[in-house]
């Protein structure tokens, strides 16, 4: 583990109606320049306690800090500007927003000239965006359209990104090249918190790992651990065989 | 005394015969979850239907068949039901907030045509010389709106009893799980569509043996009885009285004309005689302010569509 | 004749669209069919009328501009207009609709917006009475233009004036980040919330350039016909069919929508009688919720 702890989300108890949460007191602890995957069967609650964090997703117990400030009532849209990016599995562009223009949302929170400058670094790095940029986001591949989800969040620079299963539907390649970029992000020293069913290829990108079911912690541990536990695999196994019903 | 009571008489039956209507919109409403903004249009057919098949002949004016009361009553409900067949087979597929413009346009449109073509409603001038059923049977207005009272009476009577059959009834039972879980519902076998057409098309009938009724009271019918306030009356008797109640919706009628009338009384007195006019629009701002903070104040509602909403809820 | 009835529908077409507008956004963003907007035009023309009794009582008469019926004064009664229009549709959003829309179900909402409507028309009548009213009573000379058709220069001001709005307000959408995070607000509120959009605030100014689009359409409905209390009531159906034409949530398709109205309804008295030219916006809807339910530029349903 490197430096300070960044984000600490500690028991939590979340979900969409009041009365019926999903999350049952969930912890995870994600630093600084880590990788932290969350991985397990469907249902457990994964993008649930994500969209918690971001604030989409109303916290009824337990709280979670970044940088040992807390950050749980914080409406979400200030935790942008806060340093908190988050790219969400579905509808993760504006469809009807140009390259542009979602890059444009993407730098609400900042300056209008930093946001300018952040917008041709970005169109530095993936030069495919800057090609057509003036072209409306739904019309992209879904390659191409994870790639502007990621860019829109890296706009405020942020120090903790969260990522909703960010190589559904990718191609083997794309999604090689999404980890890529993930490992990059932490490596520039930013927490990185990812969400992902393709468990191994998460697993060996990630640092550390989280293994959620029925909305309840169940096993963490280093990454390359992890990937050995063959406890793990009667999980998955368990609700492949109750899927195969 | 006696003006008491025959106020009390004259204010009864008005109440009953809305009444009737806040029955009919409850099977739509309560029952089967059809946001029906057009009460006042089906009303009017009915009231216009009894007018052309009862009322005297007259010139150049349609109608004038001079047909009995209850045939006349049968009459307004055919002829509900069948415009009521059409409109739902346009309509009732759509989503709730574009059902509620389009039965709110449907009323607008028969209102006009009620005012304009001439040849079969009169135009603005109506139609008058409907003839009371009760008027053969009592010397006086007392005793003849007595009378009127007591077929009002029997028809309420009579609605209610089949309304209460119809609900529990398998055809009931039906509309209570489409509007719980449509889905469920289909796979059954029973189709949502064809339920819900024949509840919509029940429902007007029922209105527009309201209208009829009213008609028939009033000796005379005009396009300016059924405007769209008249849909909001009706409405606003249904939620007072909670919906899914056949009951409370005629309580609802009877509390509902009762605060309106009150409140029209007052105004009157009140009010000093210059501003007359505008002590029409003074009741309906205090209805209006009542209605909306009631419903603020109240979130339940409108109580049938609590459990439609929470089946669905929003993430 | 033909051309006539063209040019009066781009007239009344302009006016339903700029009322639409705010009716287009709250459909989309509510989800509800608003029968208390049209009361917002309403408002609008009696609005400007409250200011300009406020200034005639302090600088006397005034001058025309040009060949319109009306002055500075005007202008700046329109800017008042759209203000108070603004905060009377703020002030329903917060205390009734946004309240109404987290406890009970649309239906209550569009009941309640009917009640808000009678409180909003009535209480017009109770203010000013309920006979028509006029801005001024200034006549004007109608200009012949090409085609044999009469048009008041009233009607030209109007055009232009929907002309200036409808690019200003393009520009805004297309050009500006304010513009931008209102798109984004209205296709994705929870993405724009974490690419740190202040949602609420965005949905605040929508609602000032929706009530600000119905307040100048019922001044200039009331500059170019007549200001009376059913004004925004008689046109519930118009408005309706503008927005659910053009899409709920497109300002572009409130106004085009709009212009398809005003133009089928005048064209429409060369094929039936005149009296029942207000049922033509119903027929519109009935023809769109049929064919296409989302409008032109509506988005498919999720």
């Amino acid at each position: 583990m490197t430096g300070s702890t960044e984000l600490k989300a500690t028991g939590i108890v979340a979900g969409y109606i009041p009365d019926m949460p999903i999350l049952h007191g969930v912890s995870v602890v994600v630093g600084a320049g880590e990788v932290v995957s969350i991985i397990g069967p469907n249902g457990a609650g994964k993008s649930t306690l994500i969209k918690a964090i971001a604030g989409l997703v109303g916290i009824s117990d337990g709280n979670v800090t970044l940088d040992d400030k807390d950050i749980t009532d914080v409406p979400a849209h200030s935790l942008a500007s806060a340093g908190v990016g988050y790219v969400p599995q579905n509808g993760n562009v504006f469809a009807t927003l140009t390259i542009h223009e979602n890059l444009v949302m993407g730098g609400a929170a900042l300056a209008k000239a930093v946001a300018q400058e952040r917008i041709e670094e970005i169109y530095g790095m993936y030069p495919v965006l800057k090609e057509r940029t003036r072209e409306k986001a739904g019309v992209l591949s879904g390659g191409q359209r994870q790639i502007l989800a990621v860019a829109r969040a890296l706009l405020t620079k942020p120090r903790l990104m969260m990522l909703d299963e960010p190589t559904a539907g990718l191609s083997p390649m794309a999604a090689a090249e999404l980890f890529g970029v993930v490992r990059g992000m932490a490596e520039r020293g930013a927490a990185v918190l990812m969400v992902e069913q393709n468990a191994k290829a998460a697993l060996r990108v990630s640092d550390h790992g989280y293994v959620l079911a029925d909305g309840q912690n169940r096993i963490e541990g280093p990454a390359s651990a992890l990937l050995e536990d063959e406890e793990i695999g009667e999980i998955f196994l368990g609700v492949r065989r109750k899927e195969a019903v | 005394m006696i003006g008491v009571v025959a106020y009390l008489v004259f204010f009864l039956i008005l109440a009953l015969i809305f009444g009737i209507s806040v029955l009919g919109l409850n099977l739509q409403w309560g029952y089967t979850g059809l946001f029906n903004a057009g009460v006042a249009g089906f009303t009017a057919i009915g009231a216009y239907t009894m007018a052309i098949l009862t009322g005297p002949s007259r010139d150049a004016v349609f109608g004038g068949f001079e047909l009995p009361f209850v045939i006349g009553l049968i009459g307004a409900m055919i002829a509900s039901g069948i415009v009521a067949i059409i409109v739902g087979l346009a309509t009732l597929k759509l989503r709730h907030e574009y059902l509620a413009v389009a039965t709110f346009g449907i009323a607008v449109s028969i209102q006009l045509v009620c005012l304009n073509w001439e040849y079969l409603t009169g135009g603005t001038l109506g139609l008058i010389g409907i003839p009371n059923p009760s008027k053969p049977w009592a010397e006086g207005p007392l005793a003849q709106n007595a009378i009127y009272l007591l077929i009002v009476i029997i028809v309420v009577g009579l609605m209610f009893c089949a309304l209460e059959r119809i609900v529990k009834s398998p055809w009931g039972r039906t509309l209570k799980a489409i509007r719980e879980d449509e889905i469920a519902a289909a796979s059954l076998g029973k189709s949502p569509e064809r339920v819900r057409l024949e509840a919509f098309v029940i429902g007007c009938m029922i209105m527009g043996l309201s209208g009829a009724l009213y008609v028939a009271f009033i000796g005379y019918v005009s396009p300016w009885d059924f405007l769209p306030i008249l849909t909001f009356q009706i409405w606003t008797m249904l939620i007072v009285g909670g919906s899914a109640n056949n009951r409370g919706a005629l309580l609802g009628a009877i509390i509902v004309w009762g605060v309106w009338t009150m409140s029209g009384f007052i105004v009157s007195r009140v009010v000093p005689s210059e501003f007359q006019a505008q002590g029409g629009a003074l009741q309906a701002v205090l209805i209006g302010l009542i209605l909306v903070v009631t419903l603020l104040i109240r979130p339940r509602g409108l109580i049938g569509e609590e459990l439609h909403v929470s089946r669905h809820a929003r993430s | 004749m033909f051309l006539q009835h063209v040019a009066d529908g781009i007239l009344s077409g302009a006016i339903v669209g700029l009322g639409a507008i705010g009716l287009s956004f709250s459909m989309k963003m509510l989800r509800f069919a608003n029968f208390s907007h049209s009361e917002l035009l309403t408002w609008g023309a009696y609005s400007a009328l409250i200011f300009l009794s406020f200034a005639g009582s302090f600088s006397g008469s005034f001058d025309t501009i040009g060949p319109f019926s009306f002055g500075i004064p005007l202008v700046i009664a329109m800017g008042f207009s759209c203000l108070l229009t603004s905060v009377i549709a703020l002030l329903l959003h917060r205390f009734v609709y946004l309240r109404l829309s987290k406890t009970a179900g649309h239906m209550t909402m569009v009941f309640a917006s009917f009640g808000v409507a009678l409180i909003l028309r009535h209480m017009v009548v109770l203010i000013w009475g309920s006979d028509p009213i006029y801005y001024s009573n200034e006549l004007q000379l109608a200009v012949l233009l090409p085609g044999n058709v009469r048009v008041l220069p009233d009607q030209v001001f109007l055009l232009g004036l929907t002309v200036v709005v409808v690019i200003a307000l393009h520009l805004f959408m297309t050009r500006s980040r304010a513009g931008i995070a209102m798109r984004g607000v209205a296709e994705s509120p929870d993405l724009a919330r974490v690419s740190g959009v202040n949602v609420d605030r965005v949905i605040t100014f929508v609602w000032i350039i929706g009530a600000s689009g119905a307040a100048l359409a019922g001044v200039l409905y009331g500059m170019t016909v007549q200001i009376r209390p059913e004004l925004g009531f008689s046109l519930i159906l118009p408005l309706f069919a503008a927005a659910i034409l053009g899409g709920a949530g497109s300002l572009y398709g409130a106004v085009l929508g709009g212009l398809i109205v005003g133009l089928s309804e005048n064209l429409s008295v060369m094929i039936i009688p005149t009296t029942y030219k207000p049922a033509v916006p119903f027929l519109l809807i009935l023809a769109i919720l049929y064919f296409q339910p989302r409008g032109i530029f509506g988005e498919p349903e999720k």
